[in-house]
C-alpha cells in the first residue's frame, strides 16, 4: 500500500474524484467486490445467499425490514444475518442476492459516502448516492451473469425534498425510483402483494413498520427460502427508520413487541 | 563542456529548510490540545470554506498550516490512506501513529526529491479512551515527527502560542476553559507577529473542531455558529 520507502504512492497525492472507487479501481483493484471473473456458473448450493427486503415510505421518512435467514441451496445458511445497514446518516441499504459480495459491497458503498463527504466537506445528494451504488452494481456485472448477482434495495431521506425516497435496481445497475413500497429477494412477489393490499399513503412511521413486519410474515410464509420470526430464538426481522432525525435501527426489543403483535394477529387469521 | 553544478548536501538541505521556514512563518496558527473530553483543534482562519482542520477518519483528526494547496494535498492523501486500510483490514486498524508514519516519509522525500519542498507543518492527532491515550504528533516539512504530550502549536509564531499554552495547560481541563486557553494562547501569536498593535482574534476568525472521546464511531466535529458563540461567552 506504501512503496518501498513508505512514501504514500503518487496516486494518493494526484488530484482526481472524490470517489473511493475510482480511487480504489486504480490503486488496488484487487479488493473491489465482484472484480475476479469465474470460468463458468458456480454451483449455488456452496454460496449463501440473502433474501427478502422491504422498504415503504412513511410520514417523513422511509422504512427498511429484512428478514435474517441465509440459504446454501435447499440448506439454512444462517438464522441470524443482517441484511439491512445504514450507508450513512440519512440513508440505509438492503441487499439481496449473493451475500458475500454483497455485503462487501455494502462496505465499500459506506466507504464511498463517507469519503466524500470527508473530501468534499458536504454529504452527497440521495441521488448522487444512488447513482455511486448504480457503478458498484454494475462492476458486478460479471459476476451477476455466472449467478453471483447482487441486488440491493436504497432508501433514505432526502434532506433537499425533505421526504423519505426507495431506489430499487437491476442486475445492469438500472435504477428507479419507487412510490410507496418495493420488496426485493425471493420473497419480494408475497411481500410486494401484502403491501399492494395494505399500503396507503403517508402512514405513520409505527404503521409502516408494522406493514413491513406482515409484509415479510407474508413472504415467509409462501417463499421458503425467506425467514420468519423466530419466536422461539427471538431472532427478529432487522427494521430501520430513516427521517430527518437519521438513521434509526430499532432495538430488538422494539420489534419483537411488533412481531408478537402480527403473530397473535394471525392467530386467529392465519392467512393475514 | 560546462561543468555539472554541484552543491553539497548540507548546502541544499539548508536552502531548503529556510526556504520552507520563511514561508511557514507567514502563516497563522493552529493550537491542539488534548481535554476532558477529547482534542480540541483551534485555528486562527477567517475562511469559513478552506478548512486548516480536518477529519481524517474515526478517532483521527488533522490540523495544518503553510501553503493551502500542498497540505490540502496531503489532507487527501491522508483520507485516501486512512480509508483504504479501513476497508482493507478493518476500521480499528487505522491508528494516528501509522498515518503520521506515511506522512512523515512523504514529507521527508518530497523535501529531498522534489524541487521545492512542501511549505507546511501538520499536526496528526488521535483520540484515545483516556487523556493519558491521546496521540498528537506534530510534523514539519522535511519529514521530522515529534510525538507532543499535551498540547502543540504551529505556525509562524508556534513558539509564543506554545508558551502561553506551557503556562495556562493543565491536564482535565473542561471544553470551554480548554478553547479559551487556546484563544489566549493564539492571541500571544498574533502579538508576536504585529508587535504592539494587535487586533483582538473575534470568534468569526476561528476554525474550532473537537474529536468527541464519548463518541462512537466518527469523532470529528466542527464546532461553529451559536455553540462557538456560547463556549466562548
Amino acid at each position: 500500500m506504501t512503496s518501498s520507502q513508505g512514501r504514500l504512492p503518487d496516486a494518493y497525492l494526484a488530484a482526481g474524484m472524490p470517489s473511493f472507487h475510482d480511487f480504489l479501481s486504480g490503486a488496488a483493484p484487487e479488493l473491489l467486490p465482484g472484480r475476479r471473473g469465474l470460468d463458468g456458473p458456480l454451483p449455488l448450493e456452496g454460496v449463501r445467499h440473502g433474501t427478502t427486503i422491504v422498504a415503504l415510505i412513511c410520514d417523513g421518512g422511509v422504512v427498511m425490514a429484512g428478514d435474517r435467514r441465509a440459504t446454501m441451496g435447499n440448506v439454512i445458511a444462517q438464522r441470524d444475518i443482517d441484511k439491512v445497514f445504514a450507508a450513512d446518516e440519512f440513508s440505509a441499504i438492503g441487499i439481496a442476492g449473493t451475500a458475500g459480495i454483497a455485503v462487501e459491497m455494502v462496505r465499500l458503498f459506506q466507504v464511498e459516502l463517507e469519503h466524500y463527504e470527508k473530501l468534499e466537506g458536504r454529504v452527497l445528494s440521495l441521488d448522487g448516492k444512488a447513482n455511486r451504488l448504480t457503478t458498484m452494481i454494475r462492476g458486478n456485472l460479471g459476476m451477476a451473469m455466472q449467478g453471483l448477482a447482487v441486488l440491493p434495495l436504497f432508501a433514505g431521506f432526502d434532506v433537499a425534498r425533505g421526504t423519505g425516497r426507495i431506489i430499487s435496481y437491476d442486475v445492469t445497475g438500472g435504477r428507479s425510483d419507487e412510490t410507496g413500497y418495493y420488496a426485493v429477494g425471493s420473497g419480494s412477489v408475497f411481500a410486494r402483494g401484502a403491501l399492494k393490499k395494505r399500503y396507503r399513503e403517508g402512514v405513520s412511521p409505527d404503521e409502516a413498520v408494522a406493514l413491513a413486519v406482515n409484509a415479510l410474515y407474508d413472504a415467509a410464509d409462501d417463499d421458503t427460502a425467506t425467514g420468519g420470526p423466530d419466536l422461539t430464538r427471538r431472532i427478529f426481522p432487522v427494521v430501520a427508520v430513516v427521517t430527518a432525525n437519521g438513521f434509526r435501527r430499532l432495538p430488538d426489543q422494539e420489534v419483537g413487541a411488533v412481531v408478537e403483535a402480527v403473530v397473535a394477529e394471525r392467530m386467529t387469521n392465519p392467512g393475514g | 563542456m560546462s561543468m555539472p553544478y554541484y552543491a553539497s548536501p548540507e548546502q541544499l538541505v539548508r536552502d531548503r529548510s529556510e526556504y520552507a521556514r520563511k514561508n511557514i512563518a507567514r502563516g497563522r496558527d493552529v493550537a491542539v490540545l488534548s481535554y476532558a473530553g477529547g482534542i480540541l483543534f483551534v485555528a486562527v482562519n477567517p475562511s469559513s470554506a478552506l478548512h486548516k482542520v480536518s477529519e481524517i477518519y474515526d478517532r483521527i483528526g488533522f490540523a495544518a498550516v503553510g501553503k493551502y494547496n500542498e497540505f490540502e494535498n496531503l489532507r487527501i492523501a491522508g483520507v485516501r490512506y486512512a480509508d483504504m486500510r479501513g476497508f482493507a483490514y478493518d476500521r480499528s486498524d487505522v491508528t494516528g501513529r501509522g498515518l503520521a508514519n506515511a506522512f512523515a516519509q512523504t514529507l521527508g522525500s518530497i523535501f529531498i526529491e522534489n524541487s521545492k519542498p512542501y511549505e507546511v507543518e501538520i499536526v496528526v492527532a488521535e483520540v484515545g479512551e483516556t487523556e493519558d491515550e491521546d496521540q498528537l504528533y506534530r510534523l514539519t516539512y522535511d519529514g521530522t515527527v515529534g510525538d507532543e504530550a499535551d498540547f502543540v502549536a504551529i505556525g509562524g509564531q508556534a513558539e509564543a502560542v506554545g508558551g502561553s499554552l506551557r503556562e495556562s495547560y493543565a491536564p482535565g481541563l473542561d471544553l470551554a476553559t480548554g478553547l479559551r486557553h487556546a484563544v489566549t494562547a493564539l492571541q500571544a501569536g498574533v502579538a508576536a507577529a504585529n508587535g504592539g498593535d494587535t487586533p483582538a482574534v473575534e470568534a468569526t476568525g476561528l476554525e474550532v473542531a473537537i474529536l468527541d472521546r464519548e463518541r462512537a464511531g466518527r469523532a470529528f466535529r466542527r464546532v461553529s455558529g451559536d455553540a462557538l458563540a456560547e463556549l466562548l461567552a
